[in-house]
Formats: structure tokens, sequence, C-alpha cells
């Protein structure tokens, strides 16, 4: 039996009377990939800030590295002691280069001038060894999300670290990146490192995971080994309930005579902008939820960009229920009854500083208005208290900031806005991306209420559990192109894989 | 997706939590919003004393106030323009060109009473160019308004031939120097302070109370996220930009009125900066986003309630200088630490 490198015990944190973590033992072997799951707030970030030293844990826990008691003083006392965490959103400075990034903070000097000869010659060996295909020279802004992600892990390497924590590693990164960022995962391992790798995603973990501690309400639910990792124990731990539900999906246009027949809500008429998408058709029926799969940089985004006028189309048109309409601005898109989610909450989406009230009520804010201009504050009050109860929004009050919520309530109140315009057609862009599990089931749910009543829905989504899940039919895109559509042909469910070769393009080979 | 703390929580035990939360945002709002105001109240006292009480008399609070009026004005203006994220370098030379224009109507035997109005839309249209060259030619607000901080100052000196315009008659000239009288013999303000928080309450209800305000607010909350959520962004620039030039123009009306005579070259030299430091005092953020006017109102008193107590006490001309400066750079980081806990850094 080899000694654990990492051990918990009983680590609790509290921040004045509430308790982020809850006597939580936790131990990690070397040589193995551990998966910490958990909704957001379940306490895997105040677990990691422990690990890090940034937060202090309450008296009565212990920790113990190689089995020697820690006592972390300071936000670099974690790495001091062989802990390196690579955040979610990476902490490379992208205007220097690779090497001076991984001796960020160690730089090597020689009479007070940077050596940057010795650092990129003692960087090598390790990129080297990473299969990096760039050098240590190389600018960090030069490089794709997936090398850069390198980068965090040679740091991590070159500070000889003994445990490394990845919080989501693969967000930013498309399939081919994640694939090559797994086999790496898998040779550090080997290597004999030990890995805590957080994960929403239930095939990462599936993957990669040699044992899975799932955490909920800051207290440690349950600890799986490698024969007992299985989806539906893993969500029941995380949310506490069965969850045989988890993929909502009761309505069905099929059902309903009218709905597939006539024009449909949104047609887009070989749809170009002359670089990322070209010539793509598509049609969304009432009452029908269709999928947009296709990997990273498909050009799924980009379309619905040119279809809701975010960005100008050189060729092709929209039509809605029928009639063509011209949309140049997204503000015409919402006129018009189409209303877009993006998938960058934070950056396109929300105003975090302002309340959710005015968040909810922004597009609709003009229509509502009283003397052609002054906002109508009961209305608009009542419309975000309609949308909390409805879409089960748990935040304080409507008054408290957007920015102060969790990532689902976030998704909701962005919802919320879109829905307040009633739209005929809604394009929802990854809308589970960076939500917890239990959100994510309310939003399918809420999705498939929409369908009920009539709404078109287009799910771009680089999840395809979750596309089959509720989808009707899945329209696949590759290279900025429609590669082809399945239906949803009862009672047999979508096929991943027929989706994923056309993705891929691998359908072209076997042909 | 950082965890986040109060929201979990709020699940494990809502009525609690939730209780918690609203108290320490209502604290946040409360420490935001009073912000400047015990600054202020403590300048008064300290001056007031340090004076030998001659800063709590009506004549001297009238000089206040009246001295305060200007600045007040532009600094509304800058407070639309500041939480939209921009900046307007131009109102000290509006303002002159304003004021000369206006002059220069008011000596026209038939077309005097409409200096005024003149001199108002002559803000506006300057304000609306910056707006254009901002909003339509997406260039930077802080390089358009430092071009026209130059042009509209040379604007001003040719109107009046680079000389000054002197209007002894000028009509409405009671704005000025005149009081409103509210109790015969006891109570009476400066027409001047009077426009002043007119001016404050009416862009206080725009910027608080319309469709416009809360798009004001958005733009500069988030400007990607305000064009997807359908808002006129172009629009919302230039209206802000119309305003700060509209109320440099009203400013320089109140200044011709005052003084019957404007000069291109002196007059509201570098008035910008003033107008700037009352908005920033007043915690309106440097980003966009976050602010109020009322804010505004208590940093141009306390940029006025500063130059009157100096001169009270006697403090020298040159340690004024020195003082104001260190004042503005303290206020500037008292409002790093307020946006600290604040959802956006």
């Amino acid at each position: 039996m080899i000694d654990p490198i990492l051990e918990m015990r009983r680590v609790s944190k509290s921040f004045f009377s509430i308790k982020a973590l809850r006597g939580v033992d936790l131990t990690v072997y070397p040589g193995e990939i551990h998966a910490l799951m958990g909704e957001n707030g379940a306490g895997k970030s105040t677990l990691m800030k422990i690990l890090s030293g940034a937060y202090r844990p309450d008296q009565g826990g212990e920790i113990r590295i190689e089995g020697k008691p820690v006592h972390f003083n300071g936000p670099h006392a974690g790495r001091a002691a062989g802990i390196s965490i690579i955040y979610q959103e990476l902490s490379l400075a992208p205007n220097l280069s690779v090497a001076q990034n991984i001796y960020l903070g160690r730089e090597v000097s020689r009479f007070g001038m940077l050596a940057r000869e010795a650092m990129e010659a003692g960087v090598g060996p390790i990129l080297e060894r990473l299969g990096a295909d760039f050098a240590p020279s190389t600018l960090v802004a030069d490089l794709s999300m997936g090398q850069r992600q390198l980068v965090e892990i040679a740091r991590a390497l070159h500070a000889r670290s003994k445990i490394l924590i990845m919080d989501e590693p693969t967000t930013a990164l498309s399939a081919g990146e994640s694939e090559r960022l797994f086999g790496l995962i898998r040779w550090l391992r080997a290597e004999g490192l030990a890995i805590i790798y957080i994960s929403h995603r239930m095939d990462e973990v599936y993957a990669l995971g040699d044992r899975v501690t799932v955490l909920r309400d800051g207290t440690l639910v349950g600890s799986l080994d490698k024969p007992e990792i299985r989806a539906d124990t893993i969500v029941r731990l995380m949310v506490g309930r069965d969850v045989s539900s988890f993929y909502k999906k009761e309505h069905d246009p099929r059902n309903d005579a009218n709905a597939l027949r006539g024009a449909p809500s949104l047609a887009a008429v070989d749809i170009a902008d002359g670089r990322r998408v070209k010539g793509c058709s598509l049609t969304v029926h009432a009452g029908e939820v269709v999928g947009l799969a296709g990997l990273v940089g498909a050009g799924r985004t980009e379309l619905a960009h040119l279809i809701i006028g975010a960005a100008a189309m050189t060729a092709g048109h929209v039509e809605i229920e029928g009639r063509t309409v011209d949309i140049s601005t997204p503000g015409e898109a919402l006129d018009a009854g189409i209303a877009y989610l993006t998938e960058d909450r934070k950056a396109l989406g929300l105003f975090l500083d302002m309340s959710c009230l005015d968040n909810i009520n922004l597009a609709v804010l003009g229509r509502d208005a009283r003397l052609g201009g002054i906002v109508d504050r009961d209305k608009a009050r009542d419309r975000a208290r309609k949308a909390f109860a409805a879409l089960g929004i748990r935040a304080a009050d409507i008054r408290v900031a957007a920015g102060s919520l969790s990532g689902g309530n976030q998704q909701k109140v962005l919802l919320s806005r879109l829905l307040a315009t009633t739209p005929k057609v809604l394009i929802l862009d990854e809308p589970t991306r960076g939500v917890d599990v239990g959100a994510k089931s309310e939003i399918y749910s809420i999705i498939d209420n929409l369908a009920k009543a009539g709404t078109a829905v287009l799910v771009i989504s680089s999840d395809l559990p979750e596309i089959i899940g509720i989808c009707d039919r899945v329209i696949v895109m590759r290279a900025g192109s429609i590669a082809g559509e399945i239906k949803r042909t009862a009672p047999a469910p979508l096929d991943q894989e027929q989706i994923m070769a056309l993705a891929t393009g691998m359908e072209q080979l076997d042909a | 997706m950082p965890d986040d703390g109060a929201s979990a929580k709020a699940a494990a035990a809502p009525g609690l939590v939730a209780a918690q939360e609203t108290r320490r945002q209502r604290t946040r709002l409360l420490i935001r919003s009073a912000g400047m105001l015990p600054v202020l109240v403590l300048l008064c006292i300290g001056f007031h004393l340090l004076s030998d009480g001659r800063f709590f008399t009506a004549q001297n609070l009238g000089i206040v106030v009246q001295q305060a009026a200007v600045n007040t004005v532009l600094a509304a203006g800058m407070t639309f323009v500041i939480l939209t994220g921009g900046i307007d370098l131009s109102v000290g030379s509006i303002l002159a060109a304003s004021a000369m224009a206006g002059l220069i109507i008011s000596k026209f035997p038939d077309l005097g009473a409409l200096w005024l109005p003149a001199a108002v839309l002559t803000g506006a249209v300057f304000g609306i160019l910056n707006g254009g060259f901002v909003a339509l030619l997406r260039l930077p607000p802080f390089i358009v308004t430092l071009g026209s901080l130059t042009a509209v100052r040379g604007v001003a000196r040719l109107l009046g031939a680079d000389t000054t315009v002197f209007n002894s008659e000028i009509p409405y000239a009671f704005i000025g120097n005149g009081s409103l009288t509210l109790i015969p013999g006891v109570l009476s303000i400066p027409w001047l302070w009077v426009i002043a928080l007119l001016v404050i309450v009416v862009s206080w209800l725009v910027l608080r109370r319309t469709v416009l305000g809360v798009h004001i607010y958005a733009v500069g909350g988030n400007e990607s996220a305000a064009r997807l959520a359908g808002i006129k962004v172009w629009a919302v620039l230039l209206f802000v930009y119309g305003v700060s030039g509209l109320l440099a123009g009203l400013g320089g009306a109140m200044q011709a009125a005052r003084l019957y005579a404007a000069n291109g070259l002196q007059l509201g030299q570098s008035y910008e900066l003033d107008a700037i430091t009352a908005v920033i005092l007043g915690g309106t953020s440097f980003v966009g986003g976050i602010g109020s006017i009322w804010g505004t109102l208590v940093g141009a008193l306390i940029i006025a309630v500063l130059s009157n107590g100096l001169i009270l006490t006697g403090v020298s001309d040159v340690w004024q200088y020195v003082i104001k400066g260190l004042v503005i750079i303290g206020a500037v980081t008292l409002d790093r630490y307020r946006l600290q806990g604040s959802a956006r850094t």
C-alpha cells in the first residue's frame, strides 16, 4: 500500500456564522486522478483555497502532506508545499513569453538583468516532455487555449509540484484539445503526480477518474472507487435526490397536428458571412426544440450572431413565420420575435453591477414605459417577482446585484430578460455552461415548457447528452456548413455517434 | 464557475441568509450613497472652527453655493458621460464658447432676449458633435474631447475676435446675481443655485426614473451586453455627450449673466477638471455603470467648501493647489476601496 500524499481530516471552514465546509476528510494518493464533483457552492472552491493557502481552515482540522502536518499561512504557502492549482481562468500573462511565465515570481537574473537564455533553456526539457509544439520564447498571447493549458502544467512541473489541482480545465478547449489534455493528465499520473480534477462533466470524470469524491453543501457525501463510478450514482449524490427525469422532454411536436405544418417560426436561408459561415440553412417550427451541434469553431455561434443581426451577413436572409425580415441589429431581432441567449453570460449578457430587477426588465423597459420614457416601476417589480417565482431564481431580493448570484441563477435571470419579450423564436447558446447540475435540470424543464407553449427553440450545445436528452431534431455544423440533420424517430433516441461522425467528418471516410 | 458562497448557503438556510444578504447589500448601498457626505460635513465643521465661526454665516454660505453652482451644472453633465464609461474634457471650452455666443447675441437690439437659449443651444451643438465622433465613428472619448478642448477654445476666441465682450444691459442678469426670496428678509437663495439644484433634480429623474437612465447605466456597465440586449448604444452615447454640452452651455449662460462679460481665452479655463473631480468625489466609478447624481452634488459642494474654507482660514494660494490635489487623490483611493467587494473590480 502506498502512503497517501495528501490527507485532510475534519477540515472545516466558516465565514461568520455560515459553514462553507463541515468536517471534510479527503485522502489523495500519488499516481491517482481524484475527481472532485459537486454543484456550485458545494464547497469545492473553498477546499481548493484552503489547499492553496488563501483561506485558513477552522481550528480542529488537520492537513498532512506526505504524512507531515502542514499549516499554510499565506496565499503561496500551498505552492511552496508542492501543490499547484490551475484555475478555470488561466493565470498567465499574455504579453510575456512562455519561459517568463513559467519562471514568473522566481526569475533568474544575472547582474540584475533577466537571464533570458538561461530561463528558456531551463523550461526546454519540460516542454519537450509534455510534447509542446511551441518554443519557450513564444509569446503566450500567440498560443491557443490548449497550448496555454500546457504552459500552466509546465509551470506546475517546473515548481516540482506533487499535487496538481485542475479546476474545469476543458471549459475553453475544443474536443481535440481536450483529448490531448486527457492524454497528458494520464501521463502525469504515470509520473506519480496526484491530480485533483474538478469538473461538472460526467464524461470527463468517466474517462479520467480513478476515484470520485462528491461534495454537497460543504459536506463530503461520498467517495466512489473506479468500478462504482456511474453517472446516476454521482448525480444522485450531488443533488441529493433521484434524477430519473434529469433531462425533461415531455413536449413532442408530432403530437400537435398543427405544429409542424405551415411556415416554420424561424427559417435561415443560405446565410453566409464570407468568413466563418458558408451558406447555412435551417428551420425551426413552433413547439420544436432543435439542437445545433458541432465542434468548437464550427461556426454555430457565428451563425446565431448573423441571424440576430449581431454580425453582418454577406448573403442569405431570415424568415419569421414565412415572412422575410430585415434584421441588422439585435434590437431589431427582438422586435421581430427572436431572442438570443449568449454563451458568454458575463461578457455579453448580464450587467453584473445592476440589480436583477433591471437585468430582467432591460429589454422591455421601453415597451412598458409610461409617458414615452418613464419607467413603470410597479410593472417592472411585478415582472421581476414573477420571473423569480416562475424560474425558481434563488436570491435574497430582486434588487440584489446580478453579479452576486451563482452561475445557474445568473443564467435564469438572463433567460428571464429574454422571456419578458415573449419571443417566437429562442436561440440558446450553451444554455447550461457553468451551471450546476440542479440548475441544469431546471433549465431543461424551462425549455420543455417553452416548447409546450409553442416557442420555437434552437439550442446550441457542445454537451451531446444534453442535445440528445432535450431535442426533437439535431442539425450538425462542420467548418461553417451544415453537415447534416438527424431526426428523432420514436422510440430510438438520437444517436450520439452519428452526431459525432457528422461533426468530425468521419462519415465521409466511411463512404 | 467560481463557487458563489452566498447563493449556495442561501439554499441551505434561506431565511437567515437571505436576511443577512439583504442587510449586507443595504449597508453597502448606504456606504456608497452616503459616500462623501460625512466628509463634506466634517469639512464644514472644521472650517467653521478654524475660521473663528465665519463659515456658517448666511452670507458665506451664499458665497459657497454661488461658487459651487456652475461647477455643479457642469459636473451633472459629466456624471452622465462618466456613467457610460466616457469622459468629456471639453466642457470648459464649450462653456467659454457658449458664453461668448450668448453675449454677442445679447447685443443685438431685437434678438437680445434670445441670448440665453442661444448660449445653451451652442453648448448642445458642440456636445452633439463630440457625441457624434464617439458614438458614430467609435473614437475614444478621451481623444475626441481632448481635441475639442483645444478646438472649441479656439472657436470661443474667434467669436469675440479674441477680445472681452461686455454687456452691462444683458437681459435676465438676475440669474447671475439675483436671489429668489423665499421668506422676505430671512431666507433667499441665489438664482444660480436654484438652477443648479433644478439641474440635479432633473438629472436624477432622468437617470433613475426613465428608460434612458437605465440604458445609460447599462451601457456603462457592459457595452457589448447592452448592444445584444437591443439597446441603441449610439443613441445613448449621443445623448450623454449632448447633455454634457448642453449643460456646459447653461453654465456659460450662468457665467455670462454673473459677469456681464465673457472672454474667449480666460473663461472656463480648466473647469473640466473641477467637474471631473466632483463626479469622482461623488463616488461615480471611472469605468462606468456605477454612481449617482447626489454624489456629484456632494462632490461639487466639497470642492466649493474647500476653496472657500482655505481662503477663510488664510491658507496661501499656492498651498490651496497642493491641498486640493491631494484631496482628489485621496478621493480616488477611497473610490478603489469602495469598489472592492462589489461584483466588479
